[in-house]
């Protein structure tokens, strides 16, 4: 197992100057599960979307080391997989389109046989071929995680991760996520009790600006 | 301090009105304090005492606005957003002077209140372009991404502005003096054809607007604080 | 720089792919022209009119087609929600450059195609010096795409999309504008091709400062 290490420090952000969440901090280090909750509205999107470097908090400070090398923020993209309600992807191409694009652009070794594999593990294979468009809301989620896995990311992010998924989707998600733990961190926003004991550690957003 | 820069703000610009409306022009020899008479100008000259520093604090207003637009990208700090935009608020107000004042100038010199010389059109995009800035700020709802997205605007507008200012004048002769189309063409006015006193009351009015305008600037920029305080407290 | 190379071509592809597929904006574009040259055509009937009067229309008519198809590269990754996944793929650099090359492609074919159905409908519009007309068309288009392409990555991130592009993009896009429209009349009264030099170096030197500021801003714009 490669080392890798998610140091996040007071972290806190505003949205007009009202305060969503604060001083959020925390180790993690391959191997760990992280859990987030909270309210609909607490932010745990946001958490999520700050920890994969697309959005500057307002205060704190979060560093992502692997193999002992401080990845810089605007990289973070090159380590992660998120898996979000507000991810979609291309309608007009075919799910194997979709893949074929992205493992192209993160310049994967032997795209074909790693996106057959994670096709086949989503139950997806059969219908490759056919525009994104005509996908139900679960084959459109379970291609999302197809997406989010092609490069193995070190650490794997999942907003809601049951969202629209069935018994069987859900089944081979945890068995993915099972795989994410043992090769490094996991963290995931859920308010799903099944999920949250599943983790090592539970971060309890309590909706700051819904009590005021 | 502050107060004292406030009142010397407002002795100089009561100076300059008296001064610049007041001082009578004489034909052949003046003493120091009286004003020639400018053929082509005449009693119209007046007018520079207020035109041209108005426009110059238009420039710094914007200059201003764009600095800290830059400043917000690289700290993020939101109130170097407010600085930005009170000092375009003030830009504005100062822009649309100098095109008031300037038509006036115009329709009696040069017989129209608007030419399309090249000083004009330059007013008149600076007009449009920070008109376009606040459409866009009020286009966006969340505070630190209006801020980025303006200040953004700003910097690519205000780095085509020197392009205008080359492009203007190969493309229409102007009537401005020190412009390509200017038949005297002997350089700004105040170099040769500004007697002394001209002199005095000219800058007086440059230091005068400056300070207004900072003066002005620090006003909005205290409204805005509280509007953005209040705001969040909702 | 390899990859944001390799990584910008992917992006172009997939945009080219995904404009094929769609046909939107290439079709709404070249209806956007048809109507306006058949507009122009209607009003002028056979009347004739000084050869600056349709220099100054071919720009108008390629200034608002860039208008109206040049912020959808933009504004559909951001409608559609797919702004998240390129950010989660790639360097914002990558997209910025895969974007831009797929704008001055697609606004190079529309001025194009604009600048013959010109010379085929006006007889009055007679072009002197091909030289001089083609170049200021590839340095205007370019410009107009340059410019456009970071303008449309504010513009996808704000409300009311459609009606702000053009108010943000016109005061940006004059000094290309007039100085095309220049060029394109020296062609016309059949200048030399060294009196529009000034011209180029204008329009060279700012797309070249257009793109640089472009990369400077876009991570900024680009991320939430």
């Amino acid at each position: 197992m490669i080392s890798i290490t998610l140091q996040v420090k007071n972290i806190a952000k505003e949205f007009n100057r009202k305060k969503l969440f604060e001083n959020i901090s925390f180790d993690a280090d391959a191997g760990s599960a992280i859990a987030v909750t909270g309210k609909n509205g607490s932010g745990k999107s946001t958490l999520v979307k700050i920890l994969c470097g697309l959005l500057e908090p307002t205060r704190g400070t979060w560093v992502l080391t692997v193999e002992d090398k401080k990845i810089p923020h605007e990289e973070y993209y090159k380590n992660i997989g998120l898996v979000s309600p507000y991810l979609n992807l291309y309608d007009e191409f075919s799910g194997i389109e979709n893949l074929d694009f992205i493992a192209k652009i993160r310049r994967l070794q032997n795209p074909s046989t790693i996106i057959e594999s994670v096709l086949e593990d989503f139950g997806l294979f059969k219908h490759r071929k056919k525009e994104v468009k005509y996908y139900s809301s679960g084959m459109k989620q379970r291609l999302k995680y197809c997406a989010a896995l092609l490069h193995k990311p070190e650490i794997l992010f999942l907003d809601e991760p049951q969202s629209n998924l069935d018994s069987e989707g859900i089944s081979v998600v945890r068995t993915y996520m099972k795989q994410q733990r043992e090769r490094g961190i996991l963290i995931f926003a859920t308010n799903d009790e099944d999920d949250l004991s599943y983790a090592d550690a539970v971060i309890k957003l309590n909706s700051l600006n819904i009590e005021k | 301090m502050h107060y004292l820069f406030k009142a010397a703000s407002a002795v100089i610009i009561t100076f300059v009105i008296i001064a610049g409306i007041g001082i009578p022009m004489v034909q052949g020899n003046h003493g120091f304090f009286e004003f020639p008479f400018i053929p082509g100008l005449e009693e119209k000259a007046r007018n520079i005492f207020f035109h041209v520093p108005i426009a110059w604090a238009t420039t710094l207003a914007f200059i201003m606005s764009m600095i800290y637009g830059i400043q917000y990208l690289r700290k993020q700090d939101i109130e170097y957003d407010l600085r930005s935009v009170s000092s375009a608020g003030i830009g504005m107000i100062l822009c649309v002077l100098a095109t008031v004042t300037g038509a006036v100038w115009a329709k009696f010199n040069w017989g129209a209140f608007w030419n399309w010389d090249p000083r004009e059109v330059s007013i008149f995009i600076l007009l449009l372009i920070y008109g376009a800035y606040f459409v866009l700020r009020s286009a966006i709802d969340e505070d630190g991404k209006r801020a980025k997205l303006s200040s953004a605007y700003s910097i690519i507008a205000g780095i085509t502005v020197p392009f205008f200012i080359f492009v203007m004048p190969r493309l229409m002769g102007g009537l401005h003096p020190g412009s390509a189309g200017d038949e005297s063409g002997k350089g700004p006015v105040l170099e040769l054809k500004m007697s002394g006193m001209m002199l005095v009351v000219f800058f007086s009015s440059l230091i005068g607007f400056t300070i207004l305008y900072f003066w002005m600037y620090s006003v909005k920029l205290r409204a805005n604080r509280i509007e953005h305080q209040l705001k969040s407290q909702e | 720089m390899r990859a944001i190379g390799l990584s910008s071509y992917y992006v172009l592809v997939k945009e080219i792919a995904s404009e094929l597929r769609t046909r939107y904006a290439l079709n709404a574009l070249l209806m956007f022209v048809v109507t306006t040259l058949s507009v122009i055509v209607f009003s002028l009937g056979s009347e004739h009119v000084p050869y600056e009067i349709y220099c100054g229309t071919l720009w108008v008519i390629i200034f608002f087609s860039a208008m109206s198809g040049l912020s959808r590269t933009f504004v559909t990754e951001e409608e559609r929600g797919t702004t998240l996944l390129l950010q989660l793929i790639t360097s914002s650099n990558s997209v910025l450059l895969g974007k831009l090359f797929y704008n001055v492609i697609l606004n190079f074919a529309i001025t194009l195609i604009t600048a013959i159905a010109y010379l085929i409908l006006f007889n009055d519009f007679v072009v002197r010096t091909y030289s001089i007309f083609w170049l200021t068309l590839l340095l205007g288009s370019v410009g107009l795409a340059s410019a456009s392409t970071i303008l449309a990555a504010i513009v996808a991130k704000a409300n009311s999309k459609g009606t702000l592009f053009p108010v943000l993009a016109f005061p940006v896009l004059v000094p290309i504008l007039l100085t095309a429209i220049k060029a394109t009349i020296l062609s016309v009264e059949g200048g030399m091709f060294n009196e529009a030099f000034p011209d180029f170096q204008v329009l060279i030197s700012f797309t070249i400062v257009i793109i640089a500021v472009s990369f400077l801003l876009f991570d900024f714009v680009w991320k939430d």
